[in-house]
């Protein structure tokens, strides 16, 4: 049974792969583009959700670990030329200014210092719970992003980036994001997962169970940053330019709808909602344009699309206010349980 | 086995204890009964370490308590069933089992003890794959003893078993805690309900405000007249005489 599951699963990943491979040969630049942030989505919302949902944390420190991400990729992966002419008002800091290393390596070494920044922010504010943490977070968030904005010979201030070179195309991004899927699907199942959620569950049982509260906070937490480095590390690469402004609470915001509208605690939930969200996006699009009804013209009005986007998220959190798959997952388990009805099998949820 | 000495905690500037001595011999039920707010749970929470004494001393097996880690005291073999079950709502009841063996690395081991808490709780087993916030509270009850037991204590700590649980429930819990003793656990029990704890436990001490004021056998106190009329009720006395 489980060879028969590993087996179906490496199928699952090659059809996947099929897929991309069709999707490059025969999409456009726009749905390519689409698709590439579904995957960066599915990684960040993954790293959000090991923090918020797993481990129970409510963080909203997000879009700081992934601007450490991104520019860290960004300044390793930039040619010399290229600097030069971004940092006109102040040359850039000495060894920066000539690093350079392979995309892949840039990636690693942004999650990593990602996750270096995780650690020491998590360190002291982890003490905190609930509406406090998130606060405490919030701000360190912000912290890290005016610092960036003043780091003139490092990041170029509030000019941003331009012309990184665009190295992420989809199969980086879906490579990246079946490896974190993998990485944290594997950590949710082990003994470390459990211990995750019992501390989501009830702090005090937990600690009666002999856990060590803060060592398994700290390391959800460095673990949540370290990805979330390495999806920032892939916008702005996709993207090719990046600006502190990117990285205001909005962003945060955005994965934080990701992770609440596919279930807090859900690693499938998490990857639909993210294509969910990120391609339902772009199809209420038409709504920003003028619309002709009949004889009636109505104009655009710029910002519809994000009016009707929330109003529809605000019915989907009201019928199923725990997202859309809770904290179950889709499972070859579950797969097989719905076809063998099996009456509270081993696994399966039917009562 | 345990030893607390002349332990004196406060909060702020309230004494909760003001210097109590308590000593758990091996093999032993030792209950500790008292109103709310006398200290008892205070007591618990010193032995995990989650409230740091003024004064006083905690050994076990001659180790200085006080200096162990809180996350430590488990591996140390201490394991505390918390106030109010505190079962994990959102795992099943198996989950809820093997988190209580979350500091072994034994799996095969922790196997067998899984079919031994399922030999003292049969309603558990039946129940195996049902989320533990779906259960009944006795049932949470028994699920928090079994998760405890997981973990292999050689001192088991319970704090109030039977709160809020019906009169049949509390007795079927009792019985377990003796079922357990039996085979060879030494137990702190802390309640409320004086009259249940004192007829299964050993030796009993009666807390009050901060101090012990009686301590006994569990039938020599039962027979106590003070503890009669403080904890267990005229009424009920008189009924039986």
């Amino acid at each position: 049974m489980k060879q028969k599951k590993t087996l179906l699963t490496v199928i699952t990943i090659f059809v996947l792969f099929a897929l991309v491979y069709l999707a490059d040969q025969t999409l456009d630049p726009y749905k390519m583009r689409i698709l590439n942030l579904c995957a960066i989505y599915v990684v960040l919302g993954l790293s959000m959700n090991l923090i918020n949902g797993f481990t129970g944390l409510f963080s909203l420190g997000h879009a700081g670990f992934m601007a450490v991400g991104a520019y860290t990729t960004a300044i390793l992966t930039m040619p010399d030329v290229v600097k030069g002419q971004n940092f006109f008002m102040a040359p850039m800091m000495k060894p920066l200014d000539t690093a350079h290393v392979p995309f892949f390596l840039a990636l690693l070494i942004s999650g990593i210092l990602a996750g270096v920044v995780g650690y020491l922010i998590g360190a002291p504010a982890l003490r905190l719970r609930g509406d406090y943490l998130a606060i405490a977070t919030l701000g360190f968030a912000e912290i890290i992003r005016v610092v960036f904005t003043n780091m003139q010979s490092v990041t170029n201030g509030a000019l941003g980036l331009k012309g990184i070179p665009v190295s992420a195309n989809i199969w980086w991004t879906f490579g990246v994001a079946l490896v974190t899927v993998l990485v944290i699907g594997s950590l949710i199942n082990s003994s470390y997962g459990r211990a995750f959620k019992a501390i989501r569950e009830d702090e005090i049982a937990a600690e009666s169970m002999g856990i060590n509260l803060f060592k398994h906070k700290v390391l959800a937490f460095t673990i949540g940053a370290f990805f979330a480095g390495i999806g920032g590390g892939l916008l702005g690469s996709l993207l090719g330019t990046i600006d502190p402004l990117m990285f205001r609470f909005f962003l945060t915001f955005n994965v934080l709808l990701i992770i609440i509208l596919g279930g807090m605690g859900s690693i499938t939930g998490t990857i639909i909602s993210a294509f969910i969200i990120t391609i339902g996006g772009e199809l209420l699009r038409f709504l920003d344009e003028s619309m002709t009804i009949g004889n009636l013209v109505i104009p655009g009005i710029s910002g519809m699309r994000m009016v009707v986007f929330s109003a529809l998220l605000m019915i989907v959190v009201l019928f199923f206010n725990r997202g859309i798959m809770g904290t179950k997952e889709l499972s070859w388990d579950s797969f097989f349980n719905k076809f063998s009805k099996k009456p509270l099998a081993k696994g399966g949820n039917k009562q | 086995m345990l030893k607390i000495e002349n332990l004196n905690v406060a909060y702020g500037g309230i004494e909760a204890l003001k210097g109590i001595s308590i000593e758990v011999e091996e093999g032993k039920i030792v209950t500790l009964v008292g109103a709310n707010g006398a200290g008892k749970s205070t007591v618990l929470r010193s032995i995990m370490g989650l409230v740091k004494p003024k004064t006083g001393n905690i050994t076990y097996h001659g180790k200085n308590l006080l200096a162990v880690k809180r996350h430590d005291i488990v591996k140390n073999g201490i394991t505390l069933v918390p106030e109010g079950r505190r079962v994990f709502p959102d795992m099943t009841v198996l989950e809820n089992l093997k988190l209580g063996a979350f500091t072994r690395k034994d799996q095969k081991e922790i196997k067998k003890d899984i079919d031994w808490v399922y030999t003292l709780f049969s309603r558990l087993k039946e129940r195996e794959w049902q989320l533990a916030g779906t259960l009944s509270g006795g049932e949470q009850q028994m699920l928090a003893v079994g998760r405890a037991l997981m973990s292999r204590p050689k001192l088991l700590m319970m704090d109030e078993p039977s709160l809020g649980l019906a009169p049949m429930i509390v007795k079927d819990i009792f019985n377990i805690i003796r079922e357990i003793h039996s085979q060879g656990m030494t137990i702190l029990l802390i309640e409320q309900n004086a009259n249940a704890a004192l007829h299964i436990a050993d030796v009993g001490y009666v807390i009050e405000t901060g101090l012990i004021t009686l301590k006994g056998t569990g039938k020599e106190l039962l027979a106590n007249e003070d503890v009669k009329k403080a904890y267990l009720g005229e009424s009920v006395i008189k009924l039986k005489a």
